[in-house]
This record gives C-alpha cells, structure tokens and sequence, in this order.
C-alpha cells in the first residue's frame, strides 16, 4: 500500500471515530429515538440532521468561496431518489437504524444491528449490485443538468443559503417551543 | 470531565460538531460524510471471494471497485467510536432486543427482530443504493452542498419511514 493511500485510510478512520463518537452521545444510535422520530415523538434525528445542515452548508459554501474546498454533489435522477429513497425508507422503519447509524448500535453493543442488521444491508446491497446494470440506463435517464440549487436558479448560492438557514432555525425555534 | 461521562448530550450540539466535522472532511480528505456506498463494497469483497470474475465483470463493482477505502474506513471507525463513547458514559451494554417504548414482536420477540432487522436491512441496503445515498450522504452531505436530488431522496427516506413505523407501532 502507498504512503498516500495509507494516509487516506487512517483520515477515514479518525473522522469516522469522531462521527460514531457524536452519533452514539446524540442518541441517533438507539433504536428507541429513531423510531420514536418516525413515530413523530422523539425529534431527536431532525435537530441534529438540521443543525448539521445549517453548520454544515455555511461553513462550506463559505470555504468554497475562498477556494478551499471543492463540492461534490450527488447528482441522482428522480428515478432513483423518490422509489430508492421511498424503499429506503420502509426499510428504516423495520430496522430502526440507517446506514451510517447501524455501525454505531453495532459499537455500543446492539447485537440486533451487529449481526442480522448488517447482514441485510450487506445482502441489500449486494443484491442492488447485481442488477444495476440490468436497470441503469432506464434510471439514470432525466438526471439532473447542474445538481446544485444555486446553479440550477442561476443565482448566488447565499441568496439561498440564507434563507433557507432561517427557515430550518424557525422549524427548530418551533419544534422548542412546540415542547418537543 | 464529567461532560463526557453525560449519558447524551444536546442534539444542537452534537449537530453542530457534524457540521464542524463535514468542513474539515472536505478540507482534509476531500470526501463527504456519507457511509452506504460501503456496504455496497462489503458485499463485493464477499462475493468475489466465491466467484471472482462474476464480480469483476458487474458493472457496479466496476465503478465502485470491491477494496478498502476512506469511507469503508469511516464506518469501522463509527463502530470505534460509539464504542467509546458508550464505554465513557456507561451505556454500552450486550443486547439483542431493543428497549423501546414501542412495543412489537417486531422488536420484543427474537424470531420477530431477526426478521425485521434482517429484512429492514436488506431494503436499507437496497433502497439506499438505487438513491445513491442514506440519511448521511443524501440527508447531510448533499443537503448541505444543496443538491437537489438529495433533498428529494431526504424527504422521501422520512415520507415512506414515517408512514410505515406509523402503520407498524
């Protein structure tokens, strides 16, 4: 292995130990507040996911004005978002952990994601993997020209960050003051 | 001291730091948060170890190879670090069947979480792999870049999510 590669494989690893760090003292990893998120009693998993949004998409776009950093959208067709992310989701509610999630009910001792849990989503995968190809063109077609909001409206991107910063902070001000 | 022995700490906060964390992702290893696509990757490693050039030849394991790399690392280290967190704070513990206050033989009989776990599962790898994405990928990293189609598939994971935990619990 080269040094470089090397290199890249201990960054993932340290980031990763941080991300389970916050994920498992957040709460995220217990099957209890997932569902109870989907359940619409535990807001948990949307305070972090939308406050990791607003941090997250400042100090990005804030970087990238200055050259620091390069995005890499995702760029998906409608095809795969709505029926993937619509599966996707039946899946969650059954499981109760996503994929990033389950790695940390796995390292906080919950058998039921280390072993049948990850079974499956490698199973799932692996499964998506063989017929990819049988499906691709079909779902591929009507991606999106330019991914990104900002290039799509053609406008400057914190004409829509700051916004948007301010409709996310009033639906957690509402979710505080809702009591939940 | 005594705040990292805090069994949970504010959701805010610890958004917040995902957020700090997504920047110095881009700043110093150039990737976004993101986890699924490892799986993905998992199952080929796996595969080929049966039948090698059936997995060479699919035109998925073509474009996501079936090696080791950042994000595969990413998530070993999630599994680290829950451990220490859990470990820190006294809330690891061994168990099979979820504490919960929603109660199903879906979650409180074994036979019946081995079934919802694993064919939960198997939909979670799937679905997140036709998206392109999970509630990491899509949900944070390309909401926070304002990728169109991740906002869409975020919107979607929560829609089907919420309306079947509805119709189960």
């Amino acid at each position: 292995m080269t040094a470089e590669k090397k290199s890249r494989l201990i960054k993932g690893l340290i980031t990763g130990i941080i991300f389970g760090f916050l994920l498992q003292r957040g709460g995220a990893t217990r099957y209890n507040v997932i569902i109870g998120q989907l359940m619409l009693q535990d807001f948990t998993v949307v305070k972090i996911i939308v406050t990791a949004i607003i941090t997250g998409m400042i100090g990005i776009y804030f970087l990238l004005d200055r050259g620091l950093v390069e995005l890499s959208p995702k760029n998906h067709s409608l095809r795969q978002v709505i029926p993937g992310g619509l599966i996707f989701g039946v899946g969650f509610a059954l499981l109760g952990y996503c994929p990033g999630t389950i790695a940390g009910a796995a390292g906080q001792g919950s058998l039921d994601a280390l072993i049948p849990g990850l079974i499956g989503i490698t199973l799932g995968s692996g499964l998506y993997a063989r017929f990819h190809e049988n499906f691709e063109e079909l779902l591929v077609k009507g991606s999106f020209e330019k991914p990104t909001l900002p290039e799509r409206w053609k406008i400057n991107h914190w004409k829509i960050i700051i916004p948007l910063a301010g409709i996310l902070l009033a639906l957690l001000l509402l979710l505080e003051f809702s009591g939940l | 001291m005594e705040f990292l022995r805090q069994a949970t700490w504010s959701p805010y906060l610890v958004g917040f730091a995902i957020g700090v964390l997504s920047w110095l992702s881009f700043l110093i290893s150039r990737k976004a948060l993101g986890t699924s696509t490892s799986y993905a990757r998992t199952s080929g490693m796996i595969w080929q170890k049966y039948d090698r050039d059936l997995v060479l030849n699919m035109k998925y394991y073509q474009q996501y190879l079936p090696e080791i790399d950042w994000q595969w690392m990413l998530v070993i280290g999630i599994i680290i670090g829950s451990f220490i967190s859990s470990l820190l704070s006294g809330e690891f513990s061994l168990t099979f069947l979820p504490v919960t206050e929603f109660e199903s033989v879906l979650n409180q009989n074994f036979l019946g979480r081995i079934f919802s776990a694993l064919a939960g599962g198997m939909l979670v790898g799937f679905g997140a792999r036709w998206s392109g994405g999970c509630p990491s990928g899509h949900g944070i990293s390309g909401t926070l870049q304002l990728s169109l189609s991740s906002w869409i598939a975020a919107i979607c994971f929560f829609i089907s999510g919420i309306a079947v935990a509805l119709l189960l619990y």
